[in-house]
């Protein structure tokens, strides 16, 4: 019987550099190519930030979202820029939950008589 | 709001010693830059503040010391540098003998401006005076937008900040006279990527139509009105968690307390201006009793409060120390 209160500990987040207790190597390659991905080039890291906040929503991860929200405001975003983010993610959730209703649109015109 | 002796305690309940952490006595090496805090009068009352000011404070540096303060600069070879801060310095009357003596003296003279003072009736002056002796401006604005502005310093100072920057910018400001900006974070985050920050605060500013030199990103310090606020709202342990695990030991030898001295209202001299707010007086404690060989190579004064300054970073009243 699983024993933990929850099935999430905001200590874990700290605890992100476990990860290589098995596989360092592949832990290592991880860390390199997300710190590379992270840091400013095209994009600022203020921007990066913010869609890192957006995906942190869209794929619920309340690690990330921890994370992000402190990051996105010490890179210099405030709540309304970090808001219009999440909303993009929502917007973006949606549309993908309802384009792929046109798959159940061509079933139904596949399957109907009428 | 909680007094000096109360803050004092409550920093010195934090589990990590901060003169543990650092690993031995710190010392300040020939002083560069003498700081002077002119008093805590001031038109704002800001959520960060260390030194508590306002409009109701009455602490001023008076003629007399202003006089020592002089007397001491003129024996300080290697100072090159004067810092002028508050309060808002401007509201002391002794600011501007103090500024055009230390031009006099040769010395290269800042004044910690808030912008917002020179849109106050009555300080029509101070714009000119600055361009005029040619003083180095650094100003408080937490953010290129109104948004974490004003939840920090007060409704509508964002907009009387970018009237005011216009106005500098009008005398040469952020071209042939230095214009440089300093951000505070808006909470119980750390100041973060001071190069981007830059950036972005250009970038953002520069469709208002404002130059400016640099940004300087500091720390806010759990000190005072901060320190006050924290406690209020639990989130004490919490902030001192966050400069606690930033510690960051390469800042140790950028630290601005090893080349600066700092000078209160009253004459009583202090490693920094955080040591000052907190009662904490250097190796020589008065301006009566100045002395520059025992000044200089001088053990600091340490605390827990000093984790704000080697946090991240680094934090100093030039910004990024690492």
């Amino acid at each position: 019987m699983n024993k933990r209160p929850h099935y999430y500990d905001a200590k874990d987040l700290g605890r992100f550099g476990e990860i290589n207790r098995v596989n360092p190597d592949l832990a290592k390659s991880f860390f390199d190519y997300y710190g590379k991905a992270m840091a400013a080039g095209a994009l600022t890291e203020r921007e990066k930030a913010l869609i890192a906040l957006a995906v942190s929503h869209a794929l619920k991860c309340p690690y990330c979202i921890d994370a992000y929200s402190t990051t996105c405001l010490e890179k210099g975003a405030d709540e309304a820029q970090m808001s219009e983010a999440v909303h993009v993610a929502a917007a973006m959730t949606a549309g993908i939950t309802l384009v792929h209703s046109l798959q159940m649109q061509n079933r139904i015109d596949d399957v109907s008589m009428v | 709001m909680i007094t000096t002796s109360e803050q004092n305690k409550a920093l010195a309940a934090i589990q990590y010693s901060f003169a543990e952490q650092a690993g031995g006595t710190i010392r300040s090496r020939k002083i560069s830059i003498l700081q002077v805090n002119v008093g805590k009068l001031c038109n704002q009352a800001c959520r960060h503040c260390h030194v508590d000011a306002s409009p109701t404070r009455t602490e001023m540096l008076t003629e007399s010391i202003a006089e020592k303060v002089l007397s001491a600069l003129a024996q300080m070879p290697d100072c090159k540098t004067v810092d002028i801060t508050g309060g808002a310095p401007e509201m002391n009357p002794v600011f501007r003998r103090l500024v055009s003596e230390s031009k006099a003296l040769g010395k290269h003279v800042i004044d910690r401006c808030n912008l917002t003072i020179l849109e106050e009736d009555g300080f029509d002056w101070v714009a000119p005076f600055l361009a005029e002796h040619d003083v180095e401006v650094i100003s408080s604005l937490p953010y290129f937008a109104a948004s974490r502005t004003d939840a920090q310093r007060g409704k509508g100072v964002f907009d009387k900040s970018i009237t005011a920057l216009r106005k500098l910018n009008a005398l040469g400001y952020g071209d042939r006279l230095p214009l440089n900006l300093v951000y505070n974070p808006s909470g119980l985050f750390l100041s973060a990527g001071q190069q981007s920050l830059e950036k972005e605060f250009k970038i953002n500013l520069d469709k208002l139509d404002i130059r400016f030199n640099n940004l300087y990103c500091i720390n806010n310090m759990p000190i005072n009105r901060f320190l006050d606020s924290l406690i209020r709202n639990q989130k004490f342990e919490d902030y001192m968690e966050i400069l606690v695990n930033a510690y960051n030991p390469s800042t140790l030898e950028g630290l601005m307390c090893r080349d600066q001295l700092s000078i209160g209202y009253d004459g009583r001299i202090y490693d920094c201006d955080f040591n000052q707010m907190l009662d904490l007086p250097a190796a020589v404690a008065h301006i009566n009793d100045f002395d520059l060989k025992s000044l200089e190579n001088r053990e600091i004064v340490v605390g827990n409060h000093c984790y704000g300054c080697t946090a991240g970073a680094g934090s100093s009243c030039g910004g990024e120390i690492a």
